[in-house]
């Protein structure tokens, strides 16, 4: 069975002046198309690491990265990515940030279909109006729906997001995951998502991962079966508790502070 | 409307209080001119000289603005390669720290006993010795601190670090250039202006000031002060509105 994202016993260590630190050691994952991967672990254990993996920007020391049936060895343009920081462009619009990676990808779409792709997608976030402001002209929130913008202009088939909603407050985060349902719902991708909020990972992922302390390894993987767009309810019921109390446990052996046993209750 | 007015009206009343003061001052003194001249000293010496104003005037403008150009193709070269390279960076500083530390002053004889006669060449060689210095600190400390997610979110794309440097560093590095191009321009004149003074038979203002103090013509020494700083105020306000254009997005907006 082929998956759209494989990530084959990748391990890898960093140079670091005292000597060969080991970031991944044993790290298995499989997205298919369309899937959604929460991936939680301890604060440095390897979670940004992964993600410079599968988009290219790094290799791994051993093990291998298949995206589409292809090994990853080099960046490639069907990836799209945003991080906690939007890393916007302060010379450039909001409009004129997001068709960034059509001017870099070979046949993005250029002139007035590029333009119009780009507000179509602003005006999926809801930022419609804000298309000829600088990025400073924007709240947190907007910066990251318009960093979220860019990172789908070109249609990716993986979008990598490293804890883009980790500096938001709580309800403006809550909105944000509502918009990827709803962008999810428009425009297919699949998605790997770092965040160390748990119920961010069952609201959004299909899949959510944790990894151990460092060096990383793949310590558990729930599968979350979601027919209907969820609504933030859903976060409140019996089963979504129960889904929490695992990952939290497993978020507390992973950071050694719990024997390795699994609660009573199973998911 | 009434903002553009104000915006020459505030400094050009200023100007005029700082003349009369100046007027006043000599006047309540008494100072002979050969002390120190007074604004009204002055107008007779550019009517007496003015041709000579104009063709001094252009020599300095012209040398200093080819320094400061030669300073800016050396100095963001100097700037790109220690912005990009760690090791560069480590080995290049203390040369260039330790360069720009020795006092220009000592270095315009030198450069006048080494190239005698080749005045041009050595007036555009100081401006542009004194000048590029703040240029490849800036362009430098510009580049090197670019935060890594800049470049991934293109370098991810598969675009080449030629496309990662024209849309993304060189623009975000272009404040902090003007910043030091504001300082550079400034310098390169102060360097134009030493050579022009130390070097026998050169031209310039600052030969112009030279003769006016070999035939102790006060009057004219002022008028050349005046004229070099009006000088200075063209150029640097020259880069101000270069700035405006190529880097007015990094000006806070107001409120
Ligand atoms: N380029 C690098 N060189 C050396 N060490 C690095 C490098 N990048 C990361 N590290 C180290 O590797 C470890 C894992 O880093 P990584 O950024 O992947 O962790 P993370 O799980 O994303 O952390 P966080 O939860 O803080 O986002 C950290 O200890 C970090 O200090
Ligand atoms: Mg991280």
């Amino acid at each position: 069975m082929t998956h759209l994202i494989d990530i084959k016993g990748v391990r890898h260590a960093y140079d670091t002046a005292s000597g060969p630190l080991p970031v991944l050691d044993g790290l298995e994952l499989s997205v298919d198309e369309g899937g959604f991967c929460a991936v939680v672990g301890p604060s440095g254990c390897g979670k940004s690491t992964l993600t410079r993996l599968v988009a290219g920007l790094m290799r791994p020391d051993h093990g291998e990265v298949w995206l589409h049936g292809q090994q990853v060895k080099s960046p490639r343009a069907t990836v799209g990515m945003a991080f906690q920081n939007p890393v916007l462009l302060e010379w450039r619009t909001i409009l004129k940030n997001v068709m960034l990676p059509l001017e870099i990808v070979p046949g993005g779409l250029r002139g007035k279909a590029a333009e119009e792709r780009a507000r179509y997608l602003l005006a999926l976030v809801g930022l419609d109006g804000f298309e000829e402001k600088r990025p400073s002209e924007l709240s947190g929130g907007m910066r990251q729906r318009a960093s979220l913008c860019r990172a789908l202009v070109h249609k990716p088939d993986v979008l990598i997001l490293d804890e883009p909603f980790g500096a938001l407050d709580a309800f403006t985060r809550e909105d944000l995951w509502q918009t990827m349902h709803e962008v999810k719902a428009q425009e297919p991708f699949t998605a790997i998502l770092i965040t160390h909020d748990l119920r961010e990972a069952i609201f959004l992922g299909d899949q959510v991962v944790v990894l151990s302390g460092r060096p990383a390894r793949t310590q558990h993987v729930m599968t979350i079966a979601r027919q209907t767009a969820p609504s933030l309810d859903d976060l409140y019921t019996p089963e979504a508790a129960e889904r929490l109390n695992i990952l939290r446990h497993e978020i507390e052996i992973a950071q050694g502070r719990a024997p390795q046993t699994a609660p009573e209750a199973t998911a | 409307m009434t903002g553009t007015l104000r915006k020459i009206a505030v400094p050009a009343l200023a100007m005029l209080i700082f003349l009369a003061l100046w007027e006043a001052l000599v006047w309540i003194n008494g100072w002979p001119n050969y002390k120190m001249a007074s604004p009204s000293d002055l107008w007779p010496a550019y009517v007496r000289y003015w041709e000579l104003f104009l063709v001094m005037g252009w020599q300095t403008l012209w040398r200093t603005v080819l320094g400061l150009l030669l300073a800016i193709v050396v100095g963001v070269g100097i700037g790109m390669v220690m912005g990009f390279s760690r090791t560069m960076r480590d080995a290049l500083y203390p040369l260039l720290v330790g360069f720009n530390a020795i006092p220009k002053a000592t270095v315009v004889p030198i450069v006048a006993l080494m190239f005698v006669g080749a005045h041009d060449f050595n007036t555009v060689l100081i401006a542009f010795m004194i000048s590029f210095f703040p240029i490849a600190v800036s362009v430098s400390i510009g580049l090197s601190t670019l935060e890594p997610e800049y470049r991934d979110i293109l370098r991810a794309l598969g675009a080449s670090q030629a496309t990662i440097f024209w849309k993304i560093a060189l623009p975000k590095t272009l404040p902090e250039f003007f910043g030091a191009l504001k300082v550079a321009v400034t310098l390169a004149f102060i360097g134009t202006n030493l050579m022009e003074i130390v070097s026998p038979h050169g031209r310039g203002l600052g030969a112009l000031f030279d003769s006016g103090k070999t035939n102790s013509d006060y009057p004219l020494m002022f008028a050349v002060l005046i004229a070099l700083a009006a000088l200075g105020i063209l150029l640097y306000y020259i880069v101000v509105a270069l700035e405006r254009v190529f880097a007015g997005w990094a000006e806070r907006q107001p409120g």
